[in-house]
């Protein structure tokens, strides 16, 4: 019995080293955390790409969603050197020393989605473009009401930077003649917390009862004023679109309440960081502004600069989910 | 007339020495590191094994005093927290223009501080228990490293302070050597000074104790200040590490240090245990998690790996070694490890 164990554990070892050693590269992606339905998808976006290209994929994530957690990952995937590692940051400034540590390494580092500071990454992949989510959430209201009528933006917190970047976008976009009927009335603050999203859904019916579309770029947001909308019985009269997780918001698409809504796919999220990973590491590209690269069945991107001032090469527009699929992505995440 | 001497000296025999959980512990040790470096090709690896060594000697600052709180019969699951905040409050104090020695010392004190808290609030309410305690604080502390700085980051820290938890001193890194001397000390504390003999007192009897003329409230609270003075050691580490900190920090810590002290052989209905135990541990379960690691085991996986551990421990240590199998009458257990002759008549 123990013989048996102990030849079993041999052959086992064996087998890993012969695995490892003829497998010349390994690219790692790190998340955030396990359990986290829309990590496993950007990991399964991942791993697809490298495993088309040939190569072998290692997928990892801490229990915790801590920058301390990740940095014991990062070591061992160091220790096992790795061609690439595609962050997904527990922390912006946290993971720099360990990151420097991996890039000393000769391992080509990148962020992912949750970006890590310029100085410790060659680059970083982007969900979605800020100007296209902005004018894509505009666009999207005008079509709702017709071209006419007053409009609100319920946000998540005054000072998260993405939301009050997309925020401007759309501002920016409402400038156009093609708006001049539009008003956008206030931009109310649930702060990413479902019950104030409710309370400020609520303030905003009562203050605007000319409202008629709700514009919730975020995806606590978008589902508490879907709820709220949905009790009320504002179907048609209040449109609601914005930002959501379709698992959370297909009852409200269903229901007719928000006609259609936007997010960023995250398969695509991870497929087109796995040639990222990969044209880093073949040395097609180095992470500097106007360099080309192909990404598989996504197409050509350019790498451009990111407001962070390092570099960052952006998915596309926003992803449209309506009721013509939302009965399949519900399920996904 | 009956003769009676009840003598507390162990008897020194060579089967008892080596008949030692802590022995167990060392195979286990071993075991892992073989295990390990078969694995993967990649494990003996001198640089990369004290880089993996250095990241989990951060938390096992909190091994040392954790033990001390177990063989007192309580336990304390705030340290995560307390090391969340004094981590923030120095990050902030030194961000508002505090030089970093001062904030450093801060850390410290508001550790010890929290740590205080803990044991005052015990002993002031005694009818509450150590867990409903802790658990109630740790909320607070999290709660307040929260209110300071909300779901920001705060660094930007001098050069030399990387130097805690990145540096080494020809090729014997930094925090290594602190880690020595801190267990060195615990280990002197517990077993050879009467502060030692009062904790292992309480924590078999705590009636007996106290009517033996054990102040047994300041013990308490001296042990719980101490837990809070190492969770800021660990802050300064875990900090110099990142560079950085935020107000979640250190989470899981608290279970994954009880789980170290409950492998290391210290018993959870307290009065039995000793230092050297959970110090084993805390690289049985370091190793353990880095081998896994570079063969790319789920993080789920891993706590698997490591919650069957436990349970095998716990169960070998019931049944093998015989500790806390019946619920011991009162002073039993002093009595058990001395020698008790046979009555002459």
């Amino acid at each position: 019995m123990r013989k048996s164990f102990l030849r079993t554990i041999m052959v086992l070892a064996i087998m890993t080293v012969a695995a490892t050693s003829l497998v010349a590269q390994n690219y790692a992606i790190v998340f955030k955390n396990t359990g986290n339905p829309y990590g496993e998808k950007q990991m399964a976006g991942f791993k697809t790409g490298i495993e088309e290209q040939g190569f072998q994929a290692i997928l990892r994530a801490p229990d915790q969603p801590t920058a301390e957690a990740q940095i014991s990952i990062i070591q061992q995937l160091i220790a096992q050197k790795v061609a690439s590692i595609c962050i997904v940051g527990n922390d912006f400034d946290a993971l720099t020393p360990v990151l420097n540590q991996a890039t000393a390494a000769g391992i080509k580092v990148f962020s992912l989605d949750s970006s890590v500071n310029p100085a410790a990454r060659l680059t970083h992949v982007n969900q979605a473009d800020s100007v296209k989510i902005g004018q894509t959430l505009v666009q999207a209201a005008y079509d709702m009401i017709g071209g006419k009528g007053e409009i609100a933006i319920l946000s998540a917190t005054s000072q998260a930077s993405n939301q009050n970047l997309w925020i401007s976008y759309m501002k920016q976009e409402l400038t156009l003649p093609k708006y001049k009927n539009v008003k956008l009335v206030k931009v109310a603050y649930g702060d990413d917390l479902r019950d104030k999203s409710v309370s400020e859904t609520e303030g905003l019916l009562k203050a605007y009862p000319n409202l008629k579309c709700i514009i919730a770029p975020t995806t606590v947001g978008v589902a508490a004023a879907g709820k709220v909308l949905t009790d009320k019985g504002l179907k048609g009269k209040v449109f609601l679109t914005g930002l959501g997780l379709p698992s959370e918001m297909a009852t409200y698409i269903e229901n007719g309440v928000c006609p259609y809504m936007f997010l960023w796919n995250p398969i695509d999220v991870g497929y087109l960081g796995s040639y990222v990973a990969t044209a880093l590491v073949g040395g097609k590209i180095t992470g500097a502004v106007g360099d080309k690269f192909s990404a598989g069945r996504l197409g050509n991107y350019t790498i451009t600069k990111a407001p962070d001032g390092g570099t960052e090469v952006l998915l596309g527009p926003p992803f449209k989910f309506d009721k013509s699929n939302i009965e399949e992505w519900k399920t996904v995440y | 007339m009956s003769e009676r001497s009840i003598s507390v000296d162990r008897p020194r025999s060579l089967k008892r020495f080596f008949f030692q959980w802590e022995w167990l512990l060392v195979l286990i040790l071993i075991a892992v590191n073989v295990i390990n470096s078969t694995l993967s090709p990649y494990y003996l690896n001198f640089g990369s094994l004290v880089g993996s060594t250095n990241s989990f000697l951060d938390m096992a600052f909190l091994v040392l005093p954790m033990t001390f709180v177990i063989i007192l019969g309580n336990i304390d699951i705030s340290v995560a927290s307390t090391v969340a905040l004094s981590a923030v409050v120095m990050a902030v104090s030194f961000n508002a223009g505090a030089p970093m020695p001062l904030a450093v010392a801060l850390c410290l004190v508001v550790g010890t501080a929290c740590g205080l808290f803990n044991g005052l609030i015990m002993v002031k309410f005694k009818e509450l228990s150590s867990v409903i305690v802790t658990l109630a604080t740790m909320i607070i502390f999290r709660g307040i490293a929260y209110v300071i700085l909300e779901d920001q980051a705060s660094g930007h820290f001098p050069a030399w302070y990387s130097f805690l938890a990145w540096g080494s001193v020809r090729h014997v890194p930094f925090i290594l050597m602190v880690f020595a001397v801190c267990a060195v000390a615990f280990g002197l504390l517990l077993h050879k000074t009467s502060f030692g003999r009062k904790v292992f007192a309480m924590g078999n009897n705590l009636t007996a104790a106290r009517y033996s003329g054990i102040k047994t409230d300041s013990v308490v609270v001296a042990v719980e200040a101490l837990t809070g003075l190492m969770a800021g050691f660990t802050a300064l580490f875990l900090t110099s590490r990142m560079g950085s900190t935020r107000p979640n920090v250190a989470q899981g810590y608290e279970l994954s240090v009880i789980a170290m002290v409950v492998l290391g052989g210290v018993s959870t209905s307290g009065g039995s245990g000793r230092i050297g135990g959970p110090i084993l541990a805390v690289f049985i379960i370091g190793y353990l998690n880095y081998g896994l690691g570079l063969v790319n085991t789920t993080a789920n996986v891993l706590l698997i790996i490591v919650g069957s551990l436990l349970i095998l421990s716990v169960l070998v240590l019931n049944l093998r070694f015989g500790r806390n199998r019946h619920p011991a009458p009162p002073g039993a257990k002093m009595i058990a490890r001395g020698k008790v002759p046979e009555e002459k008549a």
